[in-house]
């Protein structure tokens, strides 16, 4: 099977996938109602006029997990070559990896004893 | 013939979405034309049959790296508008690290012979068996001293957001 | 050519199949929680209500559009676009049953079968936060933000644990990325998930927690978000929003049947194989396929009525503190076991 098939299959499903969402975009445009009120266009507060702006800053935990995240998917992303040549890697393999997760694991300690994953506080 | 199309095709769209990230007025804009810019990329990737990274640059970089750089800009509370107000040493140090980086990439062109480069005309070591293979005989001290870099990186985070809770 | 034309088609098929389980999931999962709740659930729109995702689709369509005035009008509409996008793009790489045969000529029931195939599916779905967020942070509105904020943390969070337990599956099959062959190693009974009972927990976990299902749906949790991230939103770009989910509900269900439960393998396959005609056998190993997507997407609904919502603080416990370090420890003894006993 060339490669070139199969992506461009791929293409095709992207192809009809953005067509699908294009099409639909422009037919619920084009057929609902419009009769906009200025108040209707307000953003919704529960019924309340809203209260300054939606944009604030939030908390820094989300920050600092995504920050943790982008780490451990490079981590995870460097696993995969492993596995996939783990039977030919053998032993040798395993305890490279074994190396490798266990000075992760040693930050991934810190960073739980640090308190960096608490949300309850 | 249509490889050479879809090479072209795909570079105007990279020139094309990189230069409206810098040019675009507002951060969020910029953001989503670098991560257009990284599908693009990826792309070319998979033309030169090197799948793995092409998927792996879409896991890392346009999952997870831009998905930091979105909370941020968020996080930023970047409302407005920006490029009215920077300071002008700010300015300063962009072009001095600008121009840096320039001088390299002009360097590394001058030094290679792009005019008669020839492709090979069919690489495997873009797929994750070969990289697998090469990762952990060949280079396999600097993947465990990365090792060491993602701790130091994991407590430098925390320490950083630390200081931002207090 | 020809083998272009077949796979232009298949995808037209899979588009209108994913489209119509994700219309029929949402009847299925209000005839579920009537069924789970001792109610009737819909049964005005043709018999047994069956009339009733047409008659909401319609309803979509004809409500008003409505784009906020203080939003990012473009990234308003957007946001849901990417997240429908990012959710019809998944079903690519899957396997959906034996080789269909015409004129001597057989053709894999897979879109694309790319030696990357699972990779594909972490590598959209990673892609579909962006819908989320851009969605929520373009309504400029403090619950869209907050939902939003919220689905993309916990999207990303549950993508780590969910790896870990993919790179498992890899240690016990034949090391081979790509989905198809994934399928092929686990023929009969097979099962990955008699190998990787701990890793099939794990990864069922995170795919709740990745297409935002109770108990982890904090995103959109409407006693304290009203509608989280699509809290502006109207007409079909809810629509797309909601559909959009149940889409990722299906491909969940796909990706676990073939991960852990063989995909459209079952006992027996091999033998039918050799005495019926292709075509006969293609048909049926599909349907054992969509048996074992139908359960888990029933598992879906009937979780939803029986366990309550976490709270945000526990859930990013679950994720980094539990599924992370227990998938990175089932991952080390599974390969500590094939290491040392040579199996």
């Amino acid at each position: 099977m060339s490669i070139t098939t199969e992506y461009s299959a791929i293409f095709i499903q992207f192809l009809v996938a953005l067509g699908f969402v294009v099409t639909t975009m422009i037919v619920s445009h084009l057929a609902g109602p419009r009769r906009k009120t200025s108040d209707k266009l307000e953003v919704f507060e529960c019924g309340i006029e809203s209260e300054g702006n939606a944009r604030t800053p939030f908390s820094v935990r989300y920050f600092m997990t995504a920050i943790l995240f982008v780490l451990f998917d490079v981590e995870v992303v460097f696993m995969y070559p492993w596995a996939v040549n783990f039977k030919q890697l053998g032993n040798v393999g395993f305890i490279e990896m074994l190396i490798f997760v266990g000075t992760l694991l040693i930050g991934f300690l810190y960073i739980i004893k640090k308190g960096a994953l608490q949300w309850e506080k | 013939m249509e490889s050479t199309i879809v090479f072209y095709l795909l570079s105007a769209l990279s020139v094309i979405s990189a230069l409206f990230v810098v040019f675009s007025r507002s951060p969020i804009y910029s953001v989503l034309s670098l991560i257009v810019c990284f599908f693009t990329i990826a792309g070319h990737y998979i033309m030169l049959n090197a799948q793995f990274l092409a998927i792996i640059h879409i896991i890392v970089y346009a999952g997870a790296i831009m998905v930091l750089m979105l909370f941020t800009v968020m996080l930023l509370n970047l409302n407005k508008e920006l490029g009215t107000h920077k300071f002008n040493l700010t300015k300063l140090m962009a072009v001095i690290t600008g121009g840096l980086m320039f001088l390299v990439i002009i360097a590394s062109v001058k030094s290679s012979s792009l005019a008669n480069y020839q492709a090979p005309a069919y690489l495997n070591i873009g797929n994750a068996e070969d990289i697998g293979m090469k990762l952990f005989t060949d280079y396999l001290l600097p993947f465990e001293i990365s090792s060491v870099l993602f701790v130091s990186a994991m407590i430098s985070a925390v320490l950083l957001a630390k200081k931002e809770v207090k | 050519m020809e083998i272009i034309l077949f796979k232009a088609i298949l995808v037209l098929v899979l588009f209108l199949i994913s489209l119509g389980i994700a219309a029929y999931s949402t009847y299925a999962e209000r005839k579920v929680a009537a069924f789970l709740q001792d109610r009737i659930g819909p049964d005005r729109a043709g018999p047994f209500g069956l009339l009733q995702p047409i008659a909401d689709g319609v309803k979509m369509f004809l409500k008003e559009e409505i784009i906020p005035n203080h939003s990012n009008r473009w990234l308003f509409i957007l946001g849901p676009c990417i997240f429908m996008l990012t959710a019809l793009m998944t079903s690519a790489v899957i396997p959906w049953g034996m080789p269909l045969e015409f004129n001597g000529t057989k053709y894999a029931l897979q879109v694309a079968d790319i030696n990357i195939g699972i990779l594909y599916i972490m590598g959209v779905l990673s892609v579909g936060v962006y819908g989320i967020m851009i969605g929520g942070w373009a309504s400029n509105n403090k619950y869209a933000l907050l939902g939003a904020i919220r689905g993309s943390s916990q999207m990303i969070s549950y993508e780590l644990a969910m790896g870990m337990s993919i790179i498992s599956i890899l240690l016990i099959s034949d090391g081979s990325l790509s989905l198809s062959h994934i399928v092929e190693s686990q023929k009969g009974m097979n099962w990955n998930v008699f190998y990787q009972p701990l890793g099939f927990l794990i990864f069922l976990i995170c795919a709740f927690a990745e297409a935002n299902r109770t108990p982890f749906d904090l995103p959109e949790s409407e006693s304290e978000l009203i509608g989280g991230y699509h809290t502006e939103y109207s007409s079909m770009k809810l629509g797309l929003f909601l559909f959009a989910e149940y889409i990722n509900m299906f491909i969940s269900s796909t990706v676990i049947s073939c991960l852990y439960f063989g995909g459209y393998q079952f006992p027996g396959l091999e033998y039918l194989s050799a005495h019926l005609p292709a075509n006969l056998v293609s048909v049926i190993s599909i349907g054992a396929l969509f048996t074992k997507v139908f359960f888990f997407i029933f598992f879906f609904m009937w979780v939803r009525w029986t366990i309550p919502r976490f709270r945000y603080d526990q859930l990013m416990r679950l994720g980094w503190q539990v599924l992370l370090p227990l998938s990175i420890a089932n991952m080390l003894i599974t390969g500590g076991v094939i290491t040392f006993f040579n199996l």
